[in-house]
């Protein structure tokens, strides 16, 4: 059991997703509403006991079928990767409780397709072949294609046919670019790149740099980057709750990826290499930033704003990885946690908000008062709270952090500027949000569209996390401290193969 | 054999590139469809051309190397995954949207050919 620790992420949510298609559940409601939610629950479980144990005991390497890496493929579970499984879990639980609320039965599949998103996701933080991130980018992909249209509607295909349209071009550039690093490296095992990009001979040297740059777009379409970025918005918004909840997580992959490859492959000891993406990377997620508070400024709607705060937070957190110091890394990852909870709650919130009010939907405009005006108003609150970043929540420490990693790479009077503002227009907008919501109302209060107990159950289990990210906040930033330490150093292969046991020369 | 080879590449790319900027969904479908045999290829040169050449050591003189082959394989069945995929959608948003324009309005352009059509009748 231990030795197959880290496949479990991936295994259970392959398993549940098949068994949930077949005869004992595809036609039972309740029967695969439960076992969904069992299994999600089982695997917060498996990704805590990953976590602990690889924080005890350092990187585990599994081997699939026992073939020797870098020739076989293999799974690396640090301390980074196994973090964000445990997010995606945590996620996974929350999402699977709101859209058991009747979410689900508005569209097809709804249980397995979000299992097999799920199984994408945390392949992607899980695997550590260049090739197989794709692999697992495609499967998240192909997931999520389905679900965005979960439900159906105008509004959902065009942002579907979009978003498909747009990340079937990433998938192809990302071919290319893997054909590039392929013929120049020589291998696809990351950490095998890592230790070679050094010694890329001068011929090949500008090969490389294209696929390292080609990279770079494509990681930069998925976790939003700014020319990039158009599809984001209106897909996001257009996603029913649960989905665009779990969507949350998705920018974060692309981000993941950069910096697993423009962090640590090409980073500061790759030779020639060394650093190729980054005088891009820095324009653009500044621009990144700045445009997302424009956007931010300028939302109509509840769900347009959530996504645009996306937007905010991917802006800021490409900067910290165009820093690319491990105290960067670790507000960075700090954040990640910080703004794929909160904004999770902000949609799921969003979804009831457009359930209770009626035609209005969540425009911002005056009309009924929604069915629970004080939970409702309750949870935007506290969800306000950590979207600016003020004090009790973890928002203000994963901001502050993120603004000492600025001041430490003396980049403060770039950073510094947009990362405040983004603050203050957050403010500004769910100030605006909050009061033509649930102040702004006239006419009778219905009282037939109260939410139901799982909904609010999922976003206060959400909200509930914050506050033990703030309690727990000296722990876990040093756990992200030595993740960033550990990526920067890269994998000893050998080493941890003959320590495991694994066939090696 | 290289230049050849790499100009049918290029050409698939330039193709599937120039569909993709149709904003109708079938160009665009077409356009996808093209751009991954371009990849395919292109992924199949990364392990060096060889001609004669089997990926078993031993085999043959010299051998080929084997894991672009793999690599393709695995690229073609996602792509066709992908491609059926972008196909259904594409005959849904036609029936949705009323229109096969990508941003799901009909073009303007083509209204101006229907007016100055009608005028020219008229």
């Amino acid at each position: 059991m231990m030795l197959h620790l880290p496949i479990l992420p991936l295994l259970i949510p392959l398993l549940s997703g098949i068994l949930l298609l077949l005869p004992p559940f595809n036609q039972h409601d309740q029967r695969s509403r439960w076992f969904a939610i069992v299994s999600s629950a089982m695997m917060v479980v498996v990704s805590a006991y990953l976590l602990w144990t690889v924080d005890q005991s350092g990187a585990l390497v599994y081997a699939l079928g026992g073939w020797q890496p870098p020739f076989g493929i293999m799974l690396v579970a640090d301390r980074m990767a196994v973090l964000l499984v445990l997010l995606t879990s945590v996620l996974l639980f929350c999402v699977l409780l709101y859209g058991s609320a009747g979410e689900d039965k508005k569209g097809r599949f709804f249980q397995s397709l979000v299992m097999f998103q799920v199984l994408g996701i945390q392949g992607a933080f899980l695997t550590g072949d260049i090739f197989n991130l794709f692999v697992f980018f495609e499967v998240l992909l192909i997931a999520s294609y389905a679900l965005l249209i979960h439900g159906g509607g105008k509004a959902k295909t065009l942002a579907n046919l979009h978003y498909v349209s747009l990340n079937l071009v990433g998938s192809a550039l990302f071919l290319f670019a893997l054909g590039m690093i392929y013929g120049t490296f020589g291998t696809l095992n990351m950490a095998d790149m890592q230790t070679k990009a050094a010694f890329i001979s001068a011929d090949d040297v500008v090969l490389a740099k294209s696929g390292a740059l080609l990279l770079l777009v494509v990681f930069g379409l998925k976790s939003a980057m700014l020319p990039l970025h158009f599809w984001l918005p209106r897909a996001y918004a257009a996603a029913p709750a649960p989905i665009a909840a779990l969507f949350a997580i998705m920018t974060k992959v692309g981000l993941y990826s950069l910096w697993r490859v423009h962090g640590a492959i090409f980073g500061e000891h790759a030779g020639d290499l060394a650093l190729v993406a980054h005088d891009w990377l820095w324009p653009l997620a500044w621009l990144t930033l700045v445009v997302g508070i424009v956007a931010t400024l300028a939302s109509q709607t509840l769900r347009m704003l959530s996504a645009n705060l996306v937007l905010v937070s991917v802006g800021g957190l490409l900067l910290m990885v165009a820093l690319n110091t491990p105290l960067a890394t670790a507000a960075g990852l700090y954040y990640v946690l910080h703004s794929t909870l909160a904004s999770a709650a902000l949609f799921l919130l969003a979804g009831m908000v457009v359930e209770q009010r009626g035609k209005a939907e969540d425009r911002f405009v005056p009309s009924r008062p929604v069915a629970q005006p004080v939970l409702l108003s309750g949870l935007f609150f506290v969800i306000a709270l950590a979207m600016i970043g003020m004090p009790p929540l973890s928002g203000f420490i994963g901001k502050t952090a993120m603004l000492q990693a600025a001041l430490q790479g003396n980049m403060a009077h770039w950073i510094w500027p947009p990362l405040l503002l983004a603050s203050l227009a957050a403010l500004v907008m769910l100030s605006r949000a909050g009061s033509t919501l649930f102040w702004r109302s006239k006419g009778d209060r219905p009282s037939s569209l109260k939410a139901h107990p799982l909904q609010v159950l999922s976003v206060t289990l959400l909200l509930l996390c914050l506050p033990l990210l703030v309690i727990f906040a000296g722990p876990i930033m040093a756990y992200c401290l030595a993740a960033a330490e550990d990526l920067y150093r890269g994998l000893n292969l050998l080493q941890i193969m003959s320590e495991q046991g694994l066939p090696h020369d | 054999m290289e230049l050849m080879y790499s100009i049918c590449v290029g050409f698939l790319t330039t193709a599937g590139v120039f569909l993709l900027l149709r904003a109708q969904t079938f160009p665009v479908v077409l356009g996808i469809t093209l751009l991954s045999y371009a990849v395919n290829l292109f992924l199949f040169a990364s392990g060096r051309l060889t001609v004669n050449g089997a990926s078993i050591v031993g085999a043959s003189e010299v051998y080929a190397d084997p894991l672009p082959q793999a690599l393709v394989l695995t690229a073609i069945v996602i792509g066709f995954a992908m491609t059926a995929f972008v196909l259904i959608l594409a005959m849904r948003a036609r029936a949705d949207l009323g229109s096969d324009q990508v941003d799901g309005r009909s073009s303007t352009l083509r209204k101006h050919g229907n007016k100055a059509r009608k005028e020219r009748q008229v």
